[in-house]
């Protein structure tokens, strides 16, 4: 396995001839009176994405982006300034940019990173992008798209892609923090159309992690994804219009735990709640949710998308209670906000990448399991929806107002799930409909791995999980009135 | 990074500098790409640079110095095609970034449709100035002075404005550079320039946040801090006690700060991309009634100092002013040369999207679209993906107001609008005059009938 520390020094040291000292003289070089904290993020990445259309895999492309975001607080002030070179003076310029915030002069001071013991990497270093030969890609790619031709003579188009990102990055700030992460990253998507008498929807599917190509195959994990698409877009062939109205809706697990990014996630975030423009600000210890809701946020789990060793300020990652049994217990925090809000980091500092500054961001984010059993909770609705798959959601975390729009749905009626409905935004209050939830199910899912979180322009990979839950009320925007 | 933004306007002799530098730059990437191997190739360079400082409460909050550069390459071989990028301006990265690109060409199946735009597609002559350069020259005290200004305004609006998130100003100044083995190369500077204000009212349990913003590429032209803050907080305090209205099937009338969304819908389900892959609400809509008859909506690539003018496109074709929907019927797809091939047409010079898109006007003014409506809700803010491109169906949480004879009732909240696309457009009944300036999207807030909002 590919140890952090070498490909640190091969990909972002060695080419630009630095070592640990320069930077270290860096970071010291924008200390002074009123500099609360300074860190350097350096960053290399390599990403390649294939595609295939109408049987051909027409296109691919690769990428690498490399750079230093170098960052400077004093109190509430922020400075911040990057370059995609690397070499010293590149970060000299920019370290005396960054540094302008304090509007005083520098005190340069010796600074001393290090010492500290890293946790075990979650993820292997390997590059994931070397992990397959092209050619078996391409192969991989054709696999996917014959299948999903075969599984119905409705399917017209079939675009599969395959996407591999193998990131090194690098963390020194002036309160010792030395950090080296190695994250490897793969997708894989489905999207297919199917007609059927003039009549055309899709469906689409898909899944990845922090691990290597290897597991689209292990399994014929991949494979499974062709199906679901396929499912799916047969299945809304047949859709009627949806309800419109305020009804009792059930969620079903795993992706569907976007409810849960949207009405409490986002509220929940560390400079949210410092600023108080957060629904939820100031309500540590009430009761936010009904009391079979406990949420986390775990950074730690092994291999998933959302996962992180390390956050992008060196913190650890780790699970962090946000609600338990209803009552909100605490915040995601990243080190800037911990600090002004006086508690401590919680591994939650991300950023989309050197040219951004880091926020509490969220890692995977999802509701524990209840004691129900699916279809018990299915059977107590008289009338409303269910509803399994989504297409994504959003939120004003200010007035807590949330959306989330349904891909795959289905009328419940008298206790059984019947006709499928076409897609439907769902629109809610994260605190009332986290209190309506009734039942909660013994079918705790986590997502297959395709989720992006977007917040203040920057945008990362995260992950939702839930078992099927019951809301006894949400609003439900289809036509049918 | 930390050249601070426009200290110095640059001359004219600069700013050529800076394009032929970057045009060099080009060149001297196709050439590698020749050399090694590839048939044709196009490149894409850019650089920019800018500033953004925020102010909260009346103090800093962050600045950040940006600079970026990068370049893109698509080689073929043959009809094969392959690329890559890099943000690394090093000699050897530009290096391995071409042969890339080549690699993944030997992998790629020969298309049939793949390849450069046809050369007499590329700009003739010098390229029309489009007016879009105009430096600002403010450092880090005068835009945290301005950011100031216009985030008191929004707090001192009224009482009942209780937190802020924050006044922001920015400022980015970039140039591309595009060429293609045809021999074209081209480039554009362009500038930027914005301020934005979001404040808070209300207390615990009722809280709205609303924002306001200009932006254009001259900083004359931007609308002076004073009014955007009174904008943010008018904004802010009229959403106060917002609440749901019931269910019903009610006329729409979607405000000048959404409308536009609304024609991106329009302009996503005729591209061509869209259309190649059979994921249009639109197919084989060309020639049809799309609209009402009166409706026309022209592309004009070439306004003086417009968001959205370009003199070519993304595959370096020239631009030029056509109607997408005239006398309601569809005119136009929005292809590149890519999607055009693929659908056995000829392109439209949209690769990278439209430029300067332009709504008509029924001549009604807000008021007049109100007692038009009558009773019905004004959407001011939508929230959500839920757009399906295939089937256009639609169905999005909104904010707004609700309306009754044909006048403001109460600000409403946590409700869905929800119809199909093709039927929203053909039931199009009226569209403002108050369109807001600027943007790539022009249009006057949009009138639609028999939509459903689903509340409580």
């Amino acid at each position: 396995m590919t140890d952090a520390w070498d490909l640190v020094r091969e990909r972002l040291l060695a080419p630009a001839e630095l070592d640990e000292h320069a930077l270290e003289h860096v970071l010291g070089s924008m200390l002074g009176p009123r500099i609360d904290y300074a860190d350097l993020y350096l960053q290399y990445s390599r990403s390649e994405s294939w595609a295939l259309e109408d049987g051909i895999v027409r296109d691919g492309h690769f990428s690498i982006d490399q750079g230093v975001g170098v960052r400077a607080i004093s109190g509430e002030k922020t400075g911040f300034a990057y370059s995609d070179e690397l070499l010293r003076p590149a970060l000299e310029q920019a370290a005396g940019a960054a540094r302008q915030i304090a509007r005083s002069g520098a005190e340069p001071k010796a600074v001393a990173v290090g010492g500290r013991q890293l946790p075990a990497p979650l993820y292997s270093g390997d590059d994931p992008l070397a992990s397959l030969p092209d050619a078996d890609k391409i192969a991989l790619l054709h696999r996917l798209d014959s299948h999903a031709r075969s599984l119905d003579s409705r399917i017209t188009q079939v675009s599969v892609s395959l996407a591999a990102v193998h990131e090194v990055v690098m963390v020194l700030a002036s309160d010792g923090t030395l950090a080296a992460d190695v994250r490897p990253l793969v997708r894989c998507n489905v999207s297919v159309i199917a007609e059927q008498g003039g009549r055309r929807e899709r469906g689409a599917a898909g899944g990845g992690g922090r691990l290597d190509y290897g597991m689209f195959l292990s399994n014929d994990l991949a494979l499974t994804w062709v199906e679901e698409a396929v499912r799916s877009a047969l299945v809304n062939l047949d859709a009627v219009a949806a309800p419109a109205g305020t009804m009792p809706v059930v969620l079903g697990p795993g992706w569907p735990g976007v409810l849960l990014h949207e009405a409490v996630g986002h509220g929940l975030e560390g400079d949210f709640n410092r600023k108080g423009t957060s629904t939820f600000a100031g309500r540590i210890g009430e009761q936010v949710a009904s009391k079979l809701c406990t949420v986390v946020d775990e950074g730690n789990i092994a291999g998933r998308r959302g996962s992180l060793t390390v956050d992008d300020e060196g913190t650890p990652t780790g699970r962090t209670v946000l609600i338990e049994d209803g009552i909100l217990r605490g915040y995601m925090q990243d080190k800037h906000n911990a600090r002004l809000m006086g508690v401590a980091p919680t591994g939650n500092g991300r950023r989309q990448s050197y040219a951004h500054l880091p926020m509490p961001r969220m890692t995977n984010t999802y509701m524990l399991a209840g004691s129900h059993d699916p279809a018990e909770i299915l059977g107590s609705v008289k009338r409303g929806l269910y509803a399994v798959n989504f297409g994504g959601g959003s939120v004003d975390i200010t007035s807590g107002k949330f959306v989330f729009s349904a891909t795959e749905a289905y009328l419940i009626e008298d206790g059984k799930v019947t006709a499928p409905v076409r897609g439907a935004t769902l629109i809610g209050n994260g605190p009332d409909v986290m209190n309506r939830i009734s039942m909660v199910g013994n079918d705790l899912g986590l997502d297959s791995g395709v989720g992006v979180c977007g917040k203040d322009g920057q945008s990362v990979p995260v992950g939702v999980g839930q078992p099927t839950l019951r809301v006894d009320a949400v609003t439900v925007g289809g036509t049918a009135h | 990074m930390t050249q601070e933004q426009g200290r110095s306007t640059p001359s004219e002799q600069t700013t050529l500098q800076e394009r032929a530098a970057l045009e060099e730059r080009v060149a001297r990437i196709l050439e590698i790409a020749r050399t090694r191997g590839a048939d044709s190739a196009e490149v894409a360079v850019s650089r920019s640079e800018g500033l953004a400082v925020s102010v909260r409460h009346g103090e800093v909050e962050t600045v950040e110095q940006t600079r970026d550069q990068g370049f893109g390459i698509t080689v073929y071989l043959g009809r094969r095609k392959g690329s890559a990028s890099t943000s690394d301006s090093s000699e050897n990265a530009i290096a391995a970034t071409v042969e890339k690109a080549l690699s993944i060409a030997r992998y790629t199946a020969e298309d049939p449709a793949a390849g450069l735009a046809d050369a007499e597609l590329m700009p003739g002559g010098p390229l029309p100035d489009l007016d879009l350069c105009h430096a600002w020259d403010i450092d880090v005290g005068e835009a945290t002075e301005l950011a100031r200004i216009c985030e008191a305004a929004a707090l001192g609006f009224d009482e009942r404005i209780t937190n802020s998130d924050g006044a922001n100003v920015n400022s980015g100044r970039s140039c591309r550079a595009y060429g293609n083995s045809h021999g074209f190369i081209g480039s554009e500077l362009a500038t930027r320039h914005g301020l934005s204000v979001a404040v808070i009212a209300g207390r615990e349990g009722g809280m709205q946040r609303d924002y306001a913003f200009t932006m254009d590429r001259s900083p004359a032209a931007l609308e002076a801090a004073e009014e955007i803050g009174r904008r943010a907080g008018e904004r802010t305090v009229a959403r106060l006690g917002a609440r749901p209205v019931p269910t019903a099937r009610v006329p729409v009338l979607f405000s000048h700060d959404v409308a536009a969304g609304l024609l991106g819908h329009l302009v996503s389900a005729i591209s061509g991309g869209n259309l190649y892959r059979r994921s249009s609400f639109l197919l084989d809509a060309l020639g049809q009634q799309i609209f009402p008859q009166r409706v026309q909506i022209e592309e004009r690539p070439h306004l003086p100092r417009a968001l959205g003018s370009a003199s070519f496109d993304g595959d370096g074709v020239a631009t030029r002013p056509k109607h997408l929907v005239a006398d309601g019927k569809l005119t136009s797809y929005v292809l590149s040369a890519y999607s055009a091939r693929r659908l056995g047409l000829v392109t439209t010079g949209n690769a990278g999207g439209v430029h300067n898109l332009r709504i008509s006007d029924d001549g009604l003014d807000l008021p007049a679209l109100l007692a038009r409506l009558g009773r019905g809700l004004l959407v001011t803010e939508l929230m959500g993906q839920g757009v399906n491109g295939v089937t256009g169906d639609y169905s999005r949480g909104a904010a707004g107001f609700w309306v009754e004879n044909g006048e403001i009732s109460h600000p409403v909240q946590e409700v869905t609008v929800a119809g199909n696309l093709r039927e929203m457009f053909l039931n199009l009944d009226a569209i403002g005059n108050d369109t807001l300036r600027p943007g790539n999207i022009v249009c006057g807030s949009l009138l639609i009938d028999g939509m459903t909002l689903s509340g409580s």
